[in-house]
């Protein structure tokens, strides 16, 4: 037993190491002035205003979050509509609706892009620069993951609230929007959010159907890691570093949260035991 | 009106976009793949492939790759998620959700940041390319190994290895006869998430200044050269790929979660 107690914190601390010290690393250098990590180095802030005063940096970072943000509302409408419709649907019915919506989420994103791509811009000839090759591409990506945080949801759910609403005179569809969705809202909250992160991490159907001039955050770190232009390889790191600051703010918000939730919890618990 | 509306109707324009865009680029992609470029139907493109020593080595090379970065995966996402599963710490909360953090870090960024480090401790990136390819995969699936995994382990019920040892079993014989196998399922999980994006996520390669191709990077450069028979011939190759190992390897179970959703 005593030996366990020394191995499980030091696999943990170096699986943990071996996640974080690359980004730590870079998040220490891009508060200098060095071009390639390692190298001597004094204390510099210039890749933050580098990154803060580029116009071409913040457009992109600005594209970037409009597109999570719109693609994470279609996708969530789109997921959640679906999730209804199939759960409500005949056996046979509902379990087409999961065998395709399965489709993208085992597909290889390269795979869904270039095909969302051959589709609607050389099929059917619709311009990349419209952005709807790009916001519906994504949306393939995002979509499917709504779907299957808020379809549990419903199965959780006592059948019988929204009977008894439509007794009580509600319309069928006054008792969906007031009954139902309040109830499956964790689901569809958390939906959300996934849509939003798969949208920022994507690469491959960004790449594959965004208009030429316009960049998302993976595809502009792609081209410049291919690029030549040092201060906005650094600027990046600064980039990589504030991401990774809200990221680690969010997490502990959540973290706190949660730990709240359960404590207060176990003392509803407490008090009703007693 | 009032009374025609039926809940299973919701579904109508979700029902339309994955018929759209998600069952149409399917049949786009198997048109494509059974023609040339002149649109004569035929199999010349498979052919092609299959009788082409770089195409075939590819396809080789990137299941050879697929099937060390899960192994590694494995072998360190398992530990990790078996250590922070049977602990007794009372952070297990946290430091769980550091190690899924990083899913949710854009991974272009992330790899940079193991490219510059890299760059520091090797000099010459391009000396070492599949050990540099295997780590780069790794370093950005290995979460998606230690979610399921832990998840698995931590619903094992923990009086069943108490019993085991009631029942004269050591610790060795209680892992490997009881925990591993329940744990199986996780494990399943994980590599279905780690082996095919293995295959076919070229971008980590092309930025650890990777000359070598997988499947991915096939379809990245008939894309660049508008050859889209080519690239669909690819892409339904990976699909057929899937769908095998889908079949084999069974588990859609547990991939709903997978990404993070467990712990949001």
């Amino acid at each position: 037993m005593k030996k366990k107690s020394i191995v499980t914190p030091l696999v943990l601390l170096i699986v943990l190491l071996l996640i974080y010290a690359p980004i730590l690393i870079l998040a220490f250098y891009s508060f200098t002035d060095a071009s390639t990590i390692g190298q001597k180095a004094v204390f510099s802030l210039q890749n933050y205003v580098t990154l803060f005063t580029t116009p071409e940096l913040a457009e992109m970072i600005r594209g970037t979050l409009l597109l999570a943000v719109g693609v994470a509302v279609l996708s969530t409408i789109l997921g959640t509509l679906g999730a209804l419709g199939s759960f409500y649907s005949k056996p046979a019915a509902t379990s087409v609706y999961r065998i395709v919506n399965q489709v993208p989420v085992v597909n290889a994103d390269v795979v869904t892009g270039f095909s969302v791509c051959i589709l609607l811009v050389i099929v059917f000839g619709i311009n990349k620069d419209t952005f709807f090759p790009l916001v519906a591409g994504q949306t393939v990506i995002c979509a499917p993951f709504v779907y299957l945080s808020v379809y549990p949801k419903l199965g959780q759910m006592d059948p019988f609230i929204y009977e008894a609403a439509l007794d009580l005179g509600a319309s069928p569809s006054v008792a969906v929007r007031k009954v139902v969705i309040p109830q499956i809202m964790p689901g569809i909250v958390s939906g959300f959010v996934m849509a939003v992160t798969l949208s920022l991490d994507d690469y491959f159907v960004a790449t594959y159907t965004k208009p030429a001039s316009f960049d998302t955050i993976s595809t502009y770190v792609v081209n410049a890691t291919r690029g030549s232009q040092t201060d906005i390889k650094t600027a990046l790191w600064a980039l990589s570093t504030v991401i990774f600051a809200i990221v680690l703010i969010i997490c502990i918000g959540m973290n706190r949260s949660t730990s709240n939730k359960d404590k207060k919890k176990a003392n509803k618990m407490r008090r009703a035991n007693a | 009106m009032k009374g025609t509306f039926q809940r299973k109707y919701l579904g109508i324009p979700y029902a339309l976009y994955l018929l759209v865009f998600v069952i149409m680029p399917l049949i786009v992609i198997v048109k494509y793949a059974f023609t040339d470029a002149s649109g004569r139907p035929g199999i010349g493109n498979f052919i092609n492939f299959f009788t082409d020593p770089n195409t075939l080595g590819t396809l080789v090379y990137s299941l050879f790759l697929a099937f060390a970065t899960t192994m590694i995966c494995l072998l360190i996402a398992y530990p990790a998620a078996y250590c922070l599963a049977m602990s007794k710490i009372s952070s297990k909360g946290a430091i769980l959700m550091l190690m899924i953090m990083p899913m949710w870090i854009n991974f272009t960024l992330r790899i940079t940041a193991l490219k510059e480090l890299l760059t520091m401790i090797e000099g010459n990136l391009a000396l070492h390319p599949f050990a540099n390819s295997v780590i780069g995969m790794t370093y950005d699936f290995l979460p998606f190994m230690i979610l399921p995994i832990y998840n698995q382990i931590s619903r094992i019920d923990k009086s069943l290895l108490e019993a085991a040892s009631d029942l004269g079993a050591d610790q060795v014989q209680a892992f490997l006869r009881v925990l591993l196998p329940l744990s199986m399922p996780g494990v399943i999980s994980g590599i279905s998430m780690v082996f095919l994006p293995a295959m076919t996520n070229y971008v980590v390669l092309d930025m650890l200044y990777n000359s070598t191709y997988i499947m991915g990077s096939l379809i990245g450069s008939y894309f660049s050269a508008y050859d889209w028979h080519g690239g669909s011939t690819i892409s339904l190759i990976l699909l057929v790929i899937i769908c095998i190992f889908t079949l084999v390897v069974g588990g859609d179970e547990g991939e709903k979660n997978v990404r993070g959703g467990s712990v949001l």
